[in-house]
């Protein structure tokens, strides 16, 4: 920790290309980032943290249950679909009920985006750890995209933890660091990132300060 | 993609000029050497047009001493100065890849001529 992290909730729409400043194609993922809204902030000596939390999206007044109604409201805002924190030294420097757009961040920034992945569903070894299976020929029967060996005999009799295998593949939440901003378009909201995102169109992601990179 | 054609618009050029696979096109193109930058001009056959939007792409070929030359361009890339159709081809492909295997006569594509009012 000990880093200043800005982060802003927001709607995956979809990839396209644009032209850079010396005429290349830059692919980008356009995220439709906020407006979110400050919903509480975590302190050091109350909570035992510091972190901001933001809420995004807009939900149905009848849909939201007590509890939840009771939080927004102490926070002055209306009730919203999704609320995350924010672990970032600064927290003190948020109000309750402020506002987080597409803004906070600027074109060339270094960011980090999380999202959920695409679900595959039961997905075998060849989608889902890149196996390369057996062969087409050459006598292979009805293997031809099985894992082949899961480990060795009598010693140690046994298959050993970890091993790759087929299984549920997707719909986890994915985090790609150190991607850069492309494009701000503060009036519409739009935050163009360089680079593909986790996630189907629609879907929901974060995007944050880089961790890694960046001041 | 609704959602995304207002950022594409952004990118996307208004002056291309309408020409199909076919038709001989000069293309002018700005190179950079250095700090100086010229245009260079790229004359051929349409032999394809692919993709749309802002991604769509289109093939120019030349013979240029004998040699083959084919050079792939975004159809909305600023690098281009300007598109000039120069003549206008009466092919019957929307890919005209036959091209490669003609030469000389054979590789001549024939003009369009103009639809008369009345037939």
């Amino acid at each position: 920790m000990g880093k200043q992290i800005k982060g802003v909730l927001g709607e995956k729409l979809g990839m396209t290309q644009v032209w850079d400043e010396n005429n290349r194609v830059i692919p980008v993922t356009v995220v439709k980032a906020g407006p979110c809204v400050v919903t509480q902030i975590r302190k050091q000596e109350i909570d035992g943290y510091e972190a901001v939390q933001i809420a995004y999206g807009a939900v149905k007044p009848t849909k939201v249950n007590k509890p939840e109604a009771g939080h927004f409201a102490k926070a002055g805002v209306t009730p919203r679909r999704y609320t995350v924190e924010i672990r970032t030294t600064d927290a003190a420097e948020y109000a309750l009920g402020q506002e987080i757009t597409a803004e906070a961040f600027a074109s060339g920034q270094i960011v980090d985006v999380s999202g959920t992945s695409k679900g595959h569903g039961f997905a075998g070894v060849m989608k889902r750890h890149n196996f390369k299976g057996l062969g087409a020929g050459h006598g292979v029967q009805r293997k031809h995209r099985s894992p082949g060996s899961i480990g060795a005999c009598a010693t140690p009799g046994r298959v050993f933890k970890g091993v790759r295998m087929a299984g549920r593949m997707g719909s986890a939440r994915v985090t790609v660091q150190n991607l850069t901003v492309q494009a701000v378009d503060a009036e519409k909201g739009l935050i163009l990132v360089k680079g593909a995102i986790p996630g189907p169109n629609g879907g929901l992601v974060l995007v944050k300060t880089s961790v890694k990179k960046g001041a | 993609m609704d959602k995304l054609s207002t950022i594409d618009e952004l990118s996307m050029r208004i002056d291309v000029p309408d020409f199909r696979p076919g038709d001989t096109v000069n293309v002018h193109v700005k190179v950079v050497e250095g700090n100086r930058s010229r245009i260079q001009q790229f004359k051929g056959v349409v032999i394809r047009r692919q993709g749309s939007g802002v991604r769509e792409t289109f093939t120019v070929r030349k013979v240029s001493f004998s040699v083959g030359v084919e050079r792939t361009f975004p159809l909305h890339t600023p690098i281009i100065e300007k598109i000039e159709v120069v003549t206008r081809g009466d092919v019957r492909r929307a890919k005209l890849y036959y091209l490669r295997d003609l030469r000389g006569k054979k590789a001549k594509i024939k003009e369009k001529r103009e639809a008369v009012a009345g037939h």
